[in-house]
């Protein structure tokens, strides 16, 4: 059981890195705090299992420190880290029955053998392996291997924390969904830290409490799965979490305010002011497909925009529109009613949120 | 179904059907037709049905080459197996080493059967041999013409030098198949090197090493030129090995006859060896998938 920090933590894979680009981990510091249970989210390639690696100490970072709990373990083996890890294909030994398998760890640091009985009966029992304890782990469907593999993590107690890269690619749909909620049940019951690596937002949003989610290199957002939806962090995060992602405008800077293609924006004056005042260029405006609010008749705030297509999802519908130039998409309920052609939309001052730079602009509150 | 009778498509099958026919099935009936018959020339031969057979199995000059067969077959897999393993997992992973060794290993593997047996020759000989000289250097009386211990043990030595880099690249292959997340599991379980190799390289390479046994098994077996060459079967005839005394019988005696009846024992017994050998693998392969669908 422990607290990870990471310290200003880096990683590069080559020997003489000139910039960022050629880091797989840009600096970060970072908290995992004990008993937490995360998601790293990100899409391939952007550093979540090179991050993972560092933690359970399969990869020496090549910059910075990384804590479990007071300790700087940078130099520690996983073996002596204490920490488990489930890979994306299960792992078992094949020719180990179940009980031997779940056994294995125990018998490797010496517990004496009526408490690794206790212990892997106990673990059994909650991912509802008890019946193929004596079965040989080579003849059992893939589901059943990688809840084998976990199991593995589970029965040694003094384990700081359990990692799992993205443990469900190989699983059935509906076994996925079985999985996760034992999971989340384990996780209640042992009160351990799990860090969650994936690249599917509904499988980090159903396990974790907080996401962190990756690009890049970096976490550019670290919170709720609600925080990540309702306020994106970073463009990255808006276009990545979602489905379809966030409407992205690009608007200009001009005497009357933010303006899109001679449209004026609904943003608030301070923020304007405040645009105008730091010299940013680099302005996107951008809203969830959820908080476009579509209208049937014509109205004071409202833009026209022209219909191009509305795909039916069963509970809800998605409107594909062009505003002006760009192509943007709305949620409509099951039962709104939309116009043939044209519509009217607006956009909701409190969900249209500011980027600069990418990043998320927010004004202090007063 | 409706099968058309006349099918003129059994007209592309007899090129093949003539090729097999004269590489093997006329060959082999040759044989079979002189096992049965005692031939003096053309027109002269008589039917003697199952007396080759008899007389073969009761020979004992045969019954001792077959003796010495299986020990020697035995005695090398129980050295080149073990060996082959070990040398594979001793074998570097990546970069240039990797490339090295692995043309360092397989070089043995190129070499023409009886060159292995003449480059042994050489090399035992105790006037100029590097081999041969330095064991008599040493203080030993290294003789494999009069000996027929060192004879054995240098025959051993040298099929094990010719063929367990056979074994060690097919375990190479085998052990470079396994998914680095086995070994990082094992890490993170705390395995200890012997258990790794326990319980993750062995049970990974049980299908290369069926292969492996199996070949080496047959050749073994069926070798010829090497000891030929480095002893000419003797001291005496103490490493005479089938092959070599079937084609002494067939050629320098023209004892068709018996030699032919051998022949067909010979291939029996191989074919014998190799049949068990294929139902264990598909065997194992069975039970794999049985308990497969058992599950879902």
């Amino acid at each position: 059981m422990a607290q990870i920090t990471l310290k200003s933590l880096a990683h590069t894979y080559s020997a003489n890195p000139k910039g960022p680009e050629d880091y797989a981990i840009r600096e970060m510091q970072h908290v995992w705090e004990q008993g937490g249970a995360y998601a790293l989210l990100g899409p391939s390639g952007c550093g979540k299992s090179t991050l993972l690696n560092i933690i359970s100490g399969l990869l020496e970072p090549s910059d910075g420190d990384i804590l479990f709990d007071d300790t700087r373990v940078n130099k520690l083996k996983p073996e002596q880290r204490n920490i488990a890890q489930v890979f994306q294909f299960p792992v078992v030994y094949d020719t180990m029955t179940v009980f031997e398998n779940l056994a294995f760890p125990l018998r490797n640091i010496g517990v004496p053998e009526h408490k690794v009985k206790s212990k892997v009966y106990e673990v059994a029992e909650v991912l509802e392996l008890t019946e193929q304890l004596n079965r040989k782990a080579k003849g059992l469907s893939a589901d059943q291997k990688q809840k084998v593999s976990m199991g593995r993590g589970l029965v040694r107690d003094d384990v700081s924390a359990i990692l799992f890269d993205e443990p469900l690619t190989v699983i059935d749909p509906q076994l996925k969904w079985k999985l996760r909620r034992k999971l989340k049940q384990i996780h209640k019951q042992f009160n351990t830290t799990m860090v969650y690596v994936t690249h599917d937002q509904l499988e980090a949003s159903t396990f974790a409490d907080k996401i962190a989610l990756m690009f890049e290199g970096q976490i550019v957002q670290f919170g709720t799965p609600r925080e990540l939806f309702e306020s994106p962090k970073h463009t990255f995060v808006g276009y990545f979490i979602g489905s379809p992602g966030m409407n992205f405008i690009t608007p200009e800077l001009t005497d009357r305010g933010l303006e899109f293609e001679g449209q004026l924006m609904p943003v608030a004056d301070k923020m304007v002011a405040h645009l105008r005042q730091s010299g940013i260029t680099n302005i996107k405006l951008g809203i969830r497909p959820e908080f476009v609010h579509v209208w049937t008749e014509a109205n004071d705030d409202a833009f026209e925009v022209t219909i191009q297509d509305i795909e039916d999802l069963g509970t809800y519908r998605i409107m594909s529109f062009r505003f002006g130039s760009i192509p943007m998409k709305a949620r409509l309920h099951e039962d709104q009613k939309v116009p043939d052609k044209k519509a009217r939309v607006s956009f909701p001052e409190q969900w249209l949120k500011v980027y600069a730079d990418e990043y998320l602009l927010e004004l202090p509150h007063e | 179904m409706n099968k058309i009778e006349s099918n003129k498509g059994w007209l592309f099958v007899l090129p093949v059907f003539i090729v097999v026919a004269f590489s093997a099935v006329i060959p082999l009936m040759t044989v079979v037709n002189y096992s049965v018959q005692d031939v003096f020339d053309a027109n002269t031969r008589f039917f003697t049905g199952t007396e080759w057979y008899r007389t073969m199995l009761n020979d004992p000059q045969l019954q001792g080459a077959l003796v010495r067969q299986f020990i020697f077959s035995f005695t090398i897999l129980a050295i080149e197996v073990p060996l082959g393993i070990l040398v594979a997992l001793m074998m570097p992973k990546k970069g240039w080493q990797a490339s090295l060794s692995l043309v360092l290993v397989s070089l043995p593997l190129l070499i023409p059967l009886n060159v292995v047996g003449t480059i042994w020759q050489i090399f035992t000989r105790t006037d100029i041999g590097l081999m041969g000289w330095g064991i008599r250097e040493l203080g030993y009386a290294y003789n494999i013409s009069r000996n027929s211990g060192d004879a054995w043990a240098t025959i051993i030595l040298m099929d094990v030098w010719h063929w367990t880099p056979l074994i060690a690249l097919l375990c190479y292959s085998g052990l470079r198949a396994i998914p680095e997340a086995y070994y990082q599991a094992a890490r993170i379980d705390r395995a200890s090197r012997w258990a790794v190799f326990r319980y993750i390289q062995l049970p990974k390479l049980t299908n290369v090493l069926v292969i492996g046994v199996l070949i080496r098994f047959m050749d073994s077996f069926m070798i010829y030129a090497e000891p030929f060459v480095l002893t000419g079967g003797g001291p005496g005839s103490s490493t005479t090995f089938l092959s070599q005394a079937l084609t002494a019988m067939a050629i320098g005696q023209f004892d068709l006859g018996p030699a032919a009846a051998f022949s067909i024992i010979y291939f029996l017994i191989i074919l014998a060896v190799s049949f068990v050998f294929y139902t264990t693998i598909m065997h194992m392969q069975k039970d794999k998938t049985t308990q497969k669908t058992g599950d879902s």
